[in-house]
């Protein structure tokens, strides 16, 4: 019998979800056992046109990581959609935008500018800046466009299911690859992970008092924090409450803070939002000065609060001036 | 028990009791002015010597300090004891020859004029009553007798002002002969305070129709609860009704239900000086002319001037702070009504002319356009126009003595000058002072005007926004008494039909118990304390009968589970979307 | 034709409390005061149910202005429910001017079943102010 083919591919993203395939450590032989991998530029070298060769739907699922930045980008994806019997969006970044996304609060002029000009260790004195074509003595040389929005692969193209996760943890990797092989697919457009908050399974949320209330917000390096203490109480900024499980709390059982690169539960459409009217909620004051200037201790609203979800929440990216 | 022969007649008395007091009891007059049951006799006046013959010895001694005893033989009118009688009413007429009750005392005696050398301007007599009042009733002894002989008198210490006298006006009481008269000096407090329409007491019923209708003691005036003193009334009581140690209890009711009737308040006339309130004497508002028809009021419900003449016109004014943006914008309801009836008042206790300035007569209520008639029958003239002013500057002789209404009749569209001699003024009706306070402890809002603000104005008209608090009466707006008396009977009634039972807000919030994390974002967040923590299952959980349905813990829930039923996170976004397209 | 620029209508989404504001709302309208019908009102049982996804939902939808209308501080038929979104409002505020969002685009108000003239006045004062500011059509933003 035919092993089903599986293809891989990176996007705009940092290659930890790459590497977290290899994480899978012994399992991945018996991934590579069971399936045929045509397409994985990281590792093997595929050509384009070989995947273009191929039948529609002949790939039975492909692996996308990293999210959408460049024409390239867009046009590799949607091949492999159209090859693809199944697509599933790999890591933070191709499920809500993940890190790269922040760039939303920017657009390529200003990163353009950024990078090439204003960087200190650049010297750019003549401005020159990527072209899309530039014409050489070979011939016209093209560079992929490089967009103003960075948007997460379901703005793109179709996805059949996440893997959230910055990277993906390998128990739900394995989960995702026996899924699909067994063929016991869940519904089309699931988070391949629990739909309850980090809370449920995080070891300090039995430390935490039935009615939190917060006079302070501090950031991680201001404090020693206490490692048993819910992080909410200690004033830290925690977006477990407003994070899908399913992570095992790698972060917090190494003392830092969840970040929320799990994405929201299936009801919530924004997390920022939501994990905002929730840290808003049990500031303890009701005087409006007060209010005011604790909300003036958090530096970064939109890095703190979207740091994976931006290009999937609502808004997607912020409103530069015409 | 003792026996005695009073005039004759043997009797036996209690030990102790003084001559004076068995023979009054008996009905035997002697005269007395230094002598008050209360205080004790001191023996001053010498008007009620009596001749006492006990163990073969006779004597002319004071009856209102000698006790009896055994086998005494007393005379309250032999010659001699007249005789002795008629010589002190002499000598006390020269004295205090103005005082009507010793020229009464005289008279009785058969004494017309005094054969001694009369002191025309002395009232005083000398008797200490006042001075014994003030050590033993009062307990502060701001007075005493100074001086000797001849300059004997009454004064506080060297005559100044003094600091112990706290105004209570007992020396006044006491004097027999009006010697005394209590002033109120450098803005010095006057407990027995004197209101414009008549004297106050620290004793009194509160008003006539009160419930209980018992009197009571207002601390503020009561002589008591100034020097720890006086208790006269306990003294005097008969039932020992009266007990000074009680104190104001709080008690707590649990209750299922509130109504609250808390009515209203009078607009403060003052507010508009150019009506003269306070400043013209005859210038009064609604509530004091009630007070002066009333009955058992100030002149026995004589509709009187200041001077206690009868008024010969009267002008009674409409919307006074109503229905005028400078003060209260809406209409008080009530005053047509009853400045209409104080109008048929007038007319029927006095034979004065009536003024009516209004603004339109609103007379709506049943029976109440037909009453509009009958006064425009029984001779009232109404003015339709605001008053301008009300002032005493007369310019002509039938001005004079007189206060002028200066108004604009709008029907004749001339400006008028109306000199009566007393004004009634209709002040708008306020809500009281402490609604806001009232409203915030039971949950209540303010409409505009201040007045509570009922669930709705036509389908909730006596029922809040709090379960179980009902309104009624002037609290929820300006109303008369048939529409109180209705709405009063509505929330009773209200009450009534809720049952033994508890309804749960239609609209409550529940959280899915599969995908609640336990995080306990909505504990801290819920006010009303309707969520716990299930340790055992590791979720946080609504108690649906405390819950009511704000929605609180569904916008703080960062799992999105908390849901408000009726009110669903896709419900609003689908409005959201809806509005938007 | 010639499409005038200043024709800009815009669009407001109002949040208001079933309590105080939607009340107030329907005074002003009992009360036949006019006012420039660019608000459409959702009702909400409470200010403090505003979840701030709403808020961002309705810009992604193309609201011009978002509004928030809740009963006067201490006067919340909830007790506290208007504290909680005085908090998450000072919040928000912030949040969207990261999003480039600009101030009078965002309201809170406090409007008692009374004051329908005061909602009133709101509306025009926002509308008036976001006409000046121009769309925000967030459809657009993201088309760059």
């Amino acid at each position: 019998m035919e092993k089903p083919k599986v293809g891989f591919y990176w996007c705009a993203s940092c290659g930890g979800c790459e590497e977290a395939v290899l994480d899978l450590n012994e399992d991945i032989l018996k991934v590579v056992d069971a399936v045929d991998i045509i397409f994985w530029p990281v590792a093997f070298d595929f050509k384009k046109k070989d995947v273009e060769s191929m039948e529609d739907g002949s790939i039975a699922v492909s692996f996308i990581n990293g999210a959408v930045r460049l024409s390239e980008q867009e046009e590799v994806v949607e091949l492999l959609r159209k090859k693809s019997g199944l697509v599933v969006a790999f890591g933070s970044c191709a499920h809500m935008g993940g890190i790269p996304a922040l760039a939303n609060i920017s657009n390529k002029n200003e990163i353009f500018k950024r990078a090439y000009k204003k960087v200190p260790s650049v010297v750019n004195l003549e401005e020159i800046y990527p072209q899309e074509k530039v014409k050489l003595d070979v011939g016209e040389l093209e560079l992929p466009s490089f967009y103003n929005t960075v948007k997460p692969l379901d703005r793109v193209v179709d996805v059949d299911y996440y893997l959230p996760g910055c990277p993906p943890p390998p128990d739900l990797i394995m989960k995702a690859v026996h899924a699909i092989l067994e063929g016991k697919l869940p519904p089309k457009g699931a988070v391949i992970a629990s739909d309850k908050t980090l809370c449920e399974t995080c070891e300090r949320n039995k430390t935490k008092p039935d009615k939190l209330k917060i006079k302070e917000m501090k950031r991680i390096f201001e404090i020693v924090s206490d490692d048993e203490k819910c992080f909410l109480e200690q004033g830290i900024i925690c977006l477990g409450p407003a994070t899908r499980s399913g992570c095992g709390e790698r972060c917090i059982k190494g003392n830092m803070p969840c970040r929320g690169c799990f994405g929201p539960t299936d009801s919530v459409i924004d997390q920022g939002a939501k994990f905002l009217s929730a840290l808003a909620s049990i500031i303890d004051t009701n005087e409006q000065g007060e209010i005011q200037s604790i909300v003036e201790t958090i530096p970064d609203l939109i890095g703190t609060f979207y740091r994976f979800s931006l290009a999937s929440s609502p808004l997607k990216r912020k409103k530069l001036k015409a | 028990m003792v026996s005695i022969v009073l005039d004759g007649k043997k009797i036996d008395v209690e030990e102790g009791t003084t001559i004076l007091k068995v023979a009054r009891d008996m009905g035997i007059d002697i005269p007395t002015l230094c002598y008050h049951e209360m205080i004790k006799p001191y023996n001053a006046c010498r008007l009620c010597i009596v001749e006492v013959t006990s163990n073969g010895r006779t004597t002319i001694t004071a009856s209102c300090s000698t006790e009896v005893e055994d086998g005494m033989v007393v005379k309250t009118d032999s010659l001699s004891v007249i005789n002795v009688r008629k010589m002190v009413a002499e000598l006390l007429l020269a004295r205090a020859p103005s005082v009507e009750k010793i020229r009464e005392i005289a008279a009785k005696l058969g004494i017309e004029e005094s054969r001694f050398v009369e002191e025309k301007e002395q009232r005083c007599i000398l008797c200490g009553l006042c001075v014994r009042a003030c050590e033993e009733i009062v307990g502060v002894n701001a007075i005493s007798f100074v001086n000797r002989g001849p300059e004997r008198e009454v004064s506080t210490p060297f005559k100044v002002e003094s600091d112990v006298c706290i105004g209570c006006g007992a020396c006044e009481y006491f004097c027999p002969t009006e010697a005394i008269k209590i002033e109120d000096i450098k803005g010095r407090k006057v407990l027995h305070d004197y209101l414009y329409l008549g004297p106050t007491k620290a004793i009194r019923v509160p008003f006539l129709q009160a419930i209980p209708n018992v009197p009571v003691i207002d601390v503020n005036y009561c002589i008591h609860f100034k020097t720890d003193n006086c208790k006269l009334c306990e003294k005097l009581c008969e039932s020992d009704a009266i007990n000074h140690d009680m104190k104001d209890e709080y008690e707590e009711v649990d209750v299922g239900a509130a109504i609250l009737t808390t009515g209203y308040e009078l607009f403060d006339s003052l507010k508009i000086p150019e009506y003269g309130y306070g400043k013209y004497p005859n210038v009064i508002n609604g509530l004091q002319f009630e007070h002066l028809c009333h009955a058992s009021g100030p002149t026995g419900g004589k509709i009187l001037l200041e001077n206690g003449s009868e008024p010969q016109q009267v002008a009674i004014i409409h919307c006074v702070g109503s229905r005028d943006k400078n003060y209260k914008s809406y209409c008080s309801r009530v005053c047509c009504m009853y400045a209409m009836k104080f109008a048929h008042l007038v007319h029927e206790k006095t034979n004065a002319h009536i003024y009516e300035f209004y603004i339109d007569i609103r007379s709506f209520g049943k029976g109440y356009e037909e009453f509009y008639n009958r006064m425009l029958s029984e001779g009232v003239t109404f003015i339709r126009g605001k008053v301008a002013e009300v002032n005493d500057g007369a310019l002509t002789p039938e001005e004079e003595g007189k206060l002028i209404v200066r108004c604009e009749d709008t029907l004749v569209g001339i400006v008028r000058r109306i000199p009566v001699d007393m004004v009634v003024l209709c002040p708008a009706v306020i809500s009281r002072n402490d609604s806001e306070e009232v409203a915030k402890l039971f949950g209540l809002t303010l409409s505009a005007d201040g007045f509570f603000r009922e669930q709705h104005p036509k389908l909730g008209p006596i029922s809040t926004d709090s379960d179980g608090i009902f309104i009624a009466g002037a609290c929820q707006g300006p109303k008369d008494i048939p529409d109180s008396v209705a709405q009063g009977a509505g929330a009773a009634g209200g009450v009534l039909s809720l049952g033994d039972y508890y309804s749960v807000e239609p609209i409550y919030s529940v959280i899915d118990d599969k995908l609640c994390a336990g995080c306990k974002i909505c504990i801290s967040v819920c006010p009303y304390d309707a969520i716990t923590f299930n340790e055992e299952e590791n979720v946080s959980e609504i108690q649906e009968m405390l819950c009511k349905g704000c929605g609180a813990c569904v916008a703080a829930c960062p799992g999105g589970v908390a849901r408000q039923n009726g009110f669903q996170d896709e419900q609003i976004f689908a409005e959201i979307e809806g509005v938007l397209i | 034709m010639i499409i005038v620029n200043n024709d800009f209508e815009p669009k407001l989404v109002g949040f208001l409390c079933r309590w105080c504001s939607y009340q107030g709302a329907d005074l002003a309208g009992t009360s036949r005061i006019e006012y420039p019908p660019n608000l459409i009102p959702i009702r909400v049982m409470c200010s403090g149910r505003v979840d701030p996804s709403f808020v961002m939902k309705a810009y992604s939808e193309g609201a011009d202005g978002v509004l928030i209308f809740g009963c006067h501080p201490g006067d919340c038929h909830y007790k506290e429910g208007n504290y909680k979104t005085i908090r998450r409002y000072s919040m928000m505020k912030k949040l969207l001017g990261e999003f480039g969002i600009e101030d009078e685009r965002f309201r809170l108000e406090w409007v008692s079943a009374a004051e329908g003239e005061k909602f009133t006045e709101v509306v025009k004062d926002a509308t008036e102010k976001i006409k000046k500011l121009g769309p925000l059509n967030w459809k657009e933003v993201l088309e760059v």
